[in-house]
């Protein structure tokens, strides 16, 4: 990534690359910070591939690492040892500019505290990123897609909590990104309206076949992906594939 | 040391920059305000010292001649201590190497003793000697000015002859603190002295033996000055007296006071405009700061703090940043005190200097701004520590914005929407986006109201010696002579053209006011030393009637068609009954003129002058001063090159330094205010700007909307600053009116112009500084905190 990227553009992954293979593949991955009596090892040592329009839960206790991780593959931190890449580019050795259009061009977020620009309104706050991306749709499509076409002009304190959690994964989505990030999604909304939002999740996933992680500590949560990792102590302490993705309408706690 | 007040050393620590840029505001106020109170404080101690330890008099008179023994009738006077009287009379010196003629005032001392009153400051040597006729003291000023030392010598012109002084003395005196010639406007140091010789030299020089020409009295403490002055004008009223007059008129000191009057009127003023600014500012910030620790203050709450406790903790953290700013001004003020105070001792010649300031001026600028920043702090700590502790912890509800109804029409579709962000943040909170504009206004405003100086100072240079005046040197004679005189003089080498003049010294009266002012007799058309008004038009001299300066008419109370009993002071001293035929407007002075031939034939006087304005040849100006300096009764020449290069030089020695003072405050300010609005809407920001990061926003792009915030703050605080730098330019030139001075009210273009381009460099320097810290954004933190 470090030589080409500087001077290009990083190009729009093409859609036959995206149908199989991996999108994001990690390779001893650890991440310490601090150091000498204060050191702390938040990643230990992760081998991790995840295989293009993959839908995959994160799941572990808090202090687990499973952030830290979500972090260096979102390009957000840099990892202390080891590699990951996204397709054939290297994360590890990106320059912080390289880093900011990763994000910008192929990573979607979605936040536990939904962090909408208050003084945006919905369709305002997806247009922001729609902006700086390559190929986006229309911010109204992203809306529309997480069932809140009708809510285009108000502003995130005219909205509840579920909805402005909606519009923060349209604005994620709304660049069609490669892969989508959601850092406990519902980890601020009662069940009800979380289910809402992952069901919008879930949409996106199918609609668009975009690679998702998820963070939860929910373990039901996990029952709708393709496959769900376990982290602790900065660990990968188990990897399983359900049989069967759950809906997330069927999900309830 | 308990956890609350290590509390608020971690948050003035964190805040450290912030601090020091308010305590840069404050020191501002407090820096100006010491100064100027300082310097006021230092010159009214010298002067008072100076005056009482060498017997400076109270009342002063000019007399043509009077014999000795009336001395002992004004000694008589109710309330008089002392009498002194003098020979006093100007003359042409001749200084070895100074090719243009000097005048010097002659003065004279007891041939035994130190004087009664006014005695000298010996700085070298010695009084002249008794029977040593040709020894004379020098004012130290002059004797500097031309390197001259004990044991020199110079000549003077004494009642027609050339006599050789040699120098025993240098000296400076209460009577020349500020020492200007006639017809000048400033000290000149190398075209004027004073020089103190023997009372029998200068009696048998001037014919004066047995005589006197001029007296000083000193009063017993109590006595007023005015009443004596009546009475001394009755009795010399038969010798020649022009009047007498006291201290208050007597002319170094009515400068020193003029000038102490304007400096109190510059610290009433000026440090009152920085210190408002400050205390606006510090208000500002303070509750900005202090709102966004309203969570950590429920937080106190909800652990049992009581309110008072939680108050005061807010306090002490205002209180130490008052007290940073207020240090740091004192150092600043007491500094520029001395340097100010030192800088006048340049033109007000003292043989000591009294600077140790009291503790009043700092005191009173201590309180001022504390009193500024806390009436800031109590209100928003005040509504921070009502609220119920629940509620404080809650971080407040996100504000509702609204679409401006400009964004329904179709240009406004275009913005893209970090500029929306920016534009509905600053109309979301249109008071304080005023408040912060206004800050950044005023710090403009302050700036114009400064540099307005340097164009006043250009636009009376312009007016007052290049456009009006058009001759090249100006003589004065020591008696009224005929019109021959002046022909006399058109016949020296080089000499152009002349043109009259006849000044006679008049008490001028109506109802209950008196000015004491010379009438300038001139021609009906000037073509030399015009009678300009400041809108750019010469006057035309009405066959009769007096033409005032509108400040003399102001004093007066009289426009157009009133009269004015005109007290004669010279030759027969008629009362005369004169009409006003018009005014026109001067910045220098409060003169009066009249038609020469009128003012001659009310005098019942064949034409006659007591000076003349000469137009020379520049290339025979040399032999035009050779010549001059043998003209006899010459006791006044002024050279009109020399008057505007003092005048420049002396404005580039005080009022560049003092202008260059409140341009850097001025910045300060600017910056003071820039800098904190932008780490403010930093701190408001910051999670908005660490989530676009985390978008993929670049750098560059997030700066975008910090800047754009204080870009769109600053761009609405130009106009702001234009418009109070012109109010407050106004209200200053009004404010510091003297009689002497008017400042004109001029403001030139590129005065805006290096106003607003500091202002705008203020803030591209704070938002540089700012978004150094967009750098070390915490990306992660944003994803895992509630705002």
């Amino acid at each position: 990534m470090q030589g080409d990227a500087r001077g290009a553009p990083l190009s729009p992954v093409p859609k036959d690359t995206q149908a199989r293979g991996v999108t994001l593949r990690a390779r001893g991955l650890t991440r310490t910070y601090g150091s000498g009596e204060i050191e702390v090892r938040a990643l230990r040592g992760i081998d991790l591939e995840l295989a293009t329009g993959e839908l995959v839960v994160l799941l572990g206790p808090s202090g687990s690492g499973k952030s830290t991780l979500l972090n260096i593959l979102g390009g957000l931190d840099t990892a202390t040892s080891g590699e990951a890449w996204f397709l054939d580019h290297d994360l590890t050795r990106a320059s912080d500019r390289d880093l900011t259009r990763y994000r910008r061009e192929h990573v979607g977020f979605v936040f536990q505290f939904y962090n909408l620009i208050p003084s945006l309104t919905a369709l305002e706050n997806v247009a922001l990123v729609t902006e700086i991306a390559v190929d986006p749709m229309t911010p109204a499509t992203a809306l529309g897609l997480v069932g809140l076409g009708d809510r285009l002009h108000h502003f995130p304190a005219q909205l509840s909590g579920g909805e402005q959690q909606r519009v923060a994964i349209a604005r994620a989505i709304a660049k069609k990104p490669s892969i989508l990030l959601c850092d406990e999604p519902t980890g601020a909304l009662d069940s009800r309206t979380g289910i809402l939002v992952l069901e919008a999740i879930e949409t996106i996933h199918r609609e668009l076949g975009t690679t998702t992680v998820l963070i939860t500590h929910n373990a039901v949560i996990a029952d709708m992906a393709d496959r769900v990792i376990v982290l602790g102590d900065g660990l990968i302490q188990q990897t399983r594939r359900n049989e069967r993705r759950r809906a997330a309408s069927e999900l309830s706690w | 040391m308990r956890a609350l007040d290590r509390k608020l050393l971690r948050d003035l620590w964190r805040l450290r920059s912030q601090v020091l840029a308010i305590g840069m505001v404050i020191a501002s106020g407090v820096g100006l305000l010491v100064m100027s109170l300082t310097s006021i404080e230092a010159l009214q101690d010298t002067a008072t010292a100076y005056y009482e330890r060498y017997r400076f008099a109270s009342v002063f008179a000019r007399v043509e001649r009077a014999p000795q023994h009336v001395a002992d009738r004004l000694a008589a006077i109710d309330g008089v201590q002392a009498v002194t009287t003098r020979v006093v009379r100007n003359a042409v010196l001749d200084v070895a190497g100074f090719g243009e003629p000097v005048i010097g005032q002659l003065v004279s001392v007891p041939e035994r003793g130190e004087p009664a009153l006014n005695a000298l400051a010996l700085r070298q040597g010695r009084y002249p000697r008794a029977g040593s006729p040709d020894e004379a003291v020098l004012s130290e000023p002059f004797a500097q000015a031309h390197g001259l030392a004990l044991g020199d010598h110079l000549q003077a012109v004494l009642n027609g002859r050339w006599r050789r002084l040699t120098v025993v003395g240098v000296a400076l005196s209460p009577e020349y603190v500020y020492t200007i010639g006639p017809g000048a406007l400033m000290p000149d140091d190398r075209r004027f002295g004073v020089l103190w010789m023997g009372a029998e030299a200068l009696q048998a020089a001037f014919d004066l033996e047995g005589a006197f020409n001029d007296v000083s009295l000193g009063l017993l403490r109590g006595t007023d000055p005015e009443a004596v002055v009546d009475r001394v004008d009755r009795v010399l009223a038969r010798y020649g007296s022009v009047g007498a007059y006291a201290r208050d008129d007597q002319l170094s000191n009515w400068f020193l006071m003029n000038e102490i009057t304007q400096l109190k009127t510059m610290a009433r003023l000026l440090p009152t405009v920085f210190l408002a600014v400050a205390a606006f500012l510090t208000n500002m910030v303070l509750a900005r700061l202090v709102a966004v620790e309203r969570s950590e203050i429920g937080l106190l709450k909800a652990f049992g703090y009581r309110g008072r406790v939680i108050a005061w903790h807010y306090v002490k953290l205002v209180l130490v940043i008052g007290a940073v700013g207020i240090v740091l001004g004192w150092f600043v003020g007491y500094w520029l005190g001395l340097y100010n105070t030192m800088t006048y001792a340049e033109f007000y010649k003292f043989p000591f200097l009294l600077y140790r300031p009291g503790p009043g001026p700092f005191a009173v600028a201590a309180l001022a701004s504390l009193a500024a920043a806390l009436l800031g702090t109590i209100r928003a700590v005040r509504e921070a520590a009502a609220l119920p502790p629940a509620q404080a912890m809650q971080p407040p509800l996100p504000p509702l914005f609204r679409r401006g109804r400009l964004a329904r029409y179709s240009p406004a579709r275009w913005l893209d929407q970090p500029t929306r962000i920016v534009l509905r943040q600053v109309g979301r909170w249109p008071l304080r986006s005023f408040v912060a504009s206004a800050g950044i206004g005023l710090a403009i405003a302050v700036l114009i109201s400064s540099m307005q100086w340097l164009d006043a100072i250009g636009h009376i240079e312009d007016v007052y010696f290049l456009q009006a005046q058009r001759q090249d040197v100006s003589v004065g004679f020591a008696q009224v002579r005929t019109a021959d005189a002046a022909r006399g003089l058109a016949r020296l080498p080089g000499v152009m053209a002349t043109e009259p003049i006849r000044a006679v010294a008049a008490k001028l009266r109506v109802g209950p006011h008196m000015e004491r002012e010379a009438v300038q007799g001139v021609p009906a058309r000037q073509r030399l030393y015009r009678v300009y008004d400041a809108s750019g038009r010469t006057v035309d001299l009405p066959p009769g009637g007096l033409v005032l300066s509108t400040m003399l008419a102001q004093l007066l109370d009289v426009g157009p068609g009133d009269t004015v009993t005109v007290e004669v002071l010279e030759g027969r001293r008629p009362v005369l009954e004169v009409p006003v035929a018009g005014v026109f407007e001067t910045y220098i002075g409060s003169p009066a003129y009249m038609e020469i031939g009128a003012l001659n034939r009310l005098l019942r006087e064949p034409p006659s002058v007591t000076g003349v304005h000469v137009r020379v040849d520049p290339r025979e100006r040399e032999a035009f001063f050779r010549e001059l300096k043998a003209v006899p009764q010459v006791s006044a020449v002024t050279l009109r090159d020399a008057a505007i290069e003092t005048f420049r030089a002396t404005m580039a020695r005080t009022l560049l330094i003092f202008v260059s003072f409140f341009v850097v405050f001025s910045c300060a300010l600017a910056f003071g205010v820039t800098y904190n609005t932008a780490r403010i809407a930093l701190s408001e920001r910051g999670r908005e700007l660490a989530t676009l990061r985390v978008l993929g926003f670049t750098r560059a792009e997030i700066s975008y909307i910090l800047v754009g915030e204080t870009g769109v703050l600053t761009l609405a605080a130009l106009p702001l600053g234009i418009a109070s730098g012109y109010a407050l330019a106004r209200a200053l030139v009004v404010g510091l009116q003297t009689e002497l001075f008017r400042v004109p009210f001029v403001i030139a273009p590129d005065t805006y112009g290096w106003a607003l381009l500091v202002g705008i460099g203020a803030t591209a320097a704070s938002v540089l500084l700012v978004r150094r810290r967009l750098d070390r954004l915490d990306l992660i933190a944003v994803l895992k905190t509630r705002e």
